[in-house]
């Protein structure tokens, strides 16, 4: 909205509301610089053969446990692998792990929150015994028996961290719902003759996109590191292959030798989960219109 | 015939501390282009009224009754939820009292109001646009063609209010209920507001139910008003005669309480002493036997059936008030 020139030539274009929304994402700073962060380690992780100055799984026994220095910029690990190029070839695991999860919990939570928090009733009660039942398994367990039962690979960790996700996802929204759902507008929709998809997907979801997206980030970083714990188990991401959260847990024997080993990993790990926390509270910002900044008000009407 | 019938419509709310009866036994007749005010104070069931003829009372915890509401030659009570769907909005629309609240903060104003058109007339998006334009125009906003991409947030009440009136009145509805439409909002708004519901009801020959707890809007407004008392309709009649001649002890207390600008010296409020009667007790008496200023003998003996004192004016009331 910069100063509004009256010219009756020229047709107002309407903006989009996603234009809109687009527009005022850079001007939360911090989510900005999630962004690029976030950004950067993803290029690296999808660059990686170009980017990496070694072989992760080549093993080199005589530089083995080298503290950071030109050569290895994170130093090396017990086996003499430069563990600055294991951190970059660890990113294509666990970020599209991450993304991947993120992805699963949010097709399955979100329809499942929202038409148990809409429809209420028996539909609701039968969704929420059946997420119920999957939150009364310790989550570790229940991803460790569904690996064991479809074999360790990393398609099936993914399943399984992501089966364990969504069922908290789909409380969040549901929780969310019940909430939005008392709210005028949807009566008022209602009396209009919506329809209960069109007040769903159009009414509700829009209001419970911010607990969506911080719902999401703590799914990110939960699943990261899911998968660091299961691979550390066996299951997952196996040995010779970098993953950040299977090198951060090889590094724990080694931490007062080799400290570098694993500050790398967790330190990445952590840039990551704060980038995407930075990143949904400005896109939870540039959703909501009523977080805007700087805008002028448009009601010259009346008071 | 008239458009809207309503008989002995009865709601009642299923509660944790018994069944709450909200609306017992309502009836009342509409004609086309009437223009009704429905009166009370909080909790006297015009509210529910309204949405129980919309077919808006979530079913459960709520339980809608009647012998029968017929609309534009539709038995209401029979509609299946879809087939209410395609009526509200097109055939009859409400508007609701909070426009802080009634609408999307998060969907433009453009998004909001094409979404009736697209819905009923089953318009494009350029020409639901090209309507929305004319309908905000109709109700007075300036420029509203750039006011299309605003957001609620950035609205006055009054030009909420006017956008929800614009929403509602998009597919030419044959009914207008207004729920408190104008109680949210500053004395002035709410004169250009009413008078805004005035022309637009002229134009188009709109059929209006005001449901308000201010008389003097009411007065200034309707053809005929039902004064509302404990979920039932206790006096009905043409606005002129009600006012002069009110023929309930209750009707006569919400009078007496409201403040007027002429005989400004004479009149003090007096306000109605105690509180409405519990709806989930059953009541046997006159509702308002226990607060009223001019009960008679009978009154504590049986209940008031509506005595008639003129052509369409009658109160449910033992005193001789109306003489």
């Amino acid at each position: 909205m910069s100063t509004a020139s009256p010219s009756p030539a020229a047709p107002y274009r309407i903006p989009s509301s996603l234009a809109l929304a687009a527009r005022q994402f850079p001007r939360h700073r911090l989510a900005l610089v999630g962004f690029v962060c976030l950004l950067a380690i993803c290029l690296a992780a999808a660059l990686a053969p170009w980017v990496a100055p070694y072989d992760p799984v080549q093993i080199k026994l005589g530089s083995k446990l080298k503290p950071p220095s030109w050569e290895h910029w994170l130093g090396t690990d017990h086996f003499g692998r430069d563990v600055f190029s294991r951190l970059i070839w660890g990113g294509r695991t666990s970020l599209s792990v991450g993304a991947l999860v993120v992805a699963f919990a949010f097709t399955i939570g979100v329809p499942l929150g929202l038409a148990s928090g809409y429809f209420g009733g028996r539909v609701d009660n039968l969704l929420m015994r059946l997420v119920d039942a999957f939150l009364t398994f310790p989550p570790l367990l229940l991803a460790v028996a569904l690996v064991g039962l479809l074999g360790p690979d990393i398609q099936n960790v993914m399943l399984a961290i992501g089966l364990v996700q969504a069922p908290i996802l789909a409380r969040v929204v549901r929780g969310s719902t019940l909430a939005v759902r008392e709210d005028v507008y949807v009566t008022a929709a209602r009396a209009l003759g919506a329809r209960p998809t069109r007040i769903v997907l159009s009414h509700i979801l829009r209001n419970v996109m911010s607990p969506i997206v911080v719902q999401l980030t703590v799914v990110f970083a939960a699943a990261v590191i899911a998968e660091a714990s299961l691979s550390f188990l066996g299951f997952g991401t196996q040995p010779p292959q970098p993953s950040w959260g299977r090198d951060m847990s090889e590094a724990r024997r080694f931490l007062a030798d080799a400290p570098w080993m694993f500050m790398a990993p967790t330190g990445i790990i952590m840039l990551c989960v704060l980038s995407i926390n930075f990143l949904g509270d400005g896109l939870r910002d540039a959703l909501d219109p009523r977080a805007w900044r700087t805008r002028r008000r448009l009601a010259d009407g009346e008071g | 015939m008239p458009l809207l019938s309503v008989r002995n419509l009865t709601t009642r709310f299923a509660t944790d501390r018994g069944v709450v009866r909200a609306v017992s036994g309502v009836s009342f007749d509409l004609e086309e282009g009437e223009v009704l005010g429905l009166v009370g104070e909080s909790g006297s069931g015009k509210s529910v009224t309204a949405l129980s003829i919309m077919r808006l009372v979530p079913e459960p915890p709520g339980r809608v009754t009647a012998d029968a509401i017929e609309f534009d030659g539709l038995d209401l009570m029979r509609l299946s939820e879809a087939e209410a769907r395609e009526i509200r909005g097109a055939r009859m629309a409400m508007v609701f009292q909070d426009p802080m609240r009634s609408l999307n903060p998060v969907l433009t104003i453009g998004r909001q109001t094409t979404e009736v058109l697209r819905r009923h007339q089953k318009l494009d998006g350029k020409a639901a646009r090209r309507r929305a334009i004319e309908l905000l125009e109709m109700v007075g906003i300036p420029m509203a063609e750039r006011r299309l991409g605003a957001y609620p947030h950035q609205f006055s009440g009054g030009m909420r209010q006017r956008v929800m009136i614009a929403m509602a009145l998009s597919c030419n509805p044959r009914l207008l209920i207004a729920d408190e439409a104008t109680t949210a909002l500053d004395v002035t708004i709410q004169a250009q507001i009413i008078d805004l519901v005035k022309r637009l009801q002229r134009d188009r020959g709109t059929a209006v139910i005001w449901i308000s707890h201010d008389l003097g809007v009411v007065a200034g407004l309707c053809d005929r008003v039902n004064v509302m008392y404990a979920g039932t309709v206790v006096e009905s009649g043409p606005i002129r005669r009600l006012f002069h001649r009110p023929g309930h002890g209750y009707t006569v207390g919400l009078m007496g309480s409201t403040p007027r600008v002429d005989g400004a010296a004479a009149h003090r409020l007096t306000p109605i002493e105690g509180l409405p009667p519990n709806l989930i007790d059953p009541i046997t008496l006159c509702p308002f036997l226990p607060r009223c200023r001019v009960a008679v003998a009978a009154c504590h003996e049986r209940p008031p059936a509506p005595r008639q004192f003129a052509a369409g004016h009658w109160a449910a009331c033992f005193a001789d008030l109306v003489r």
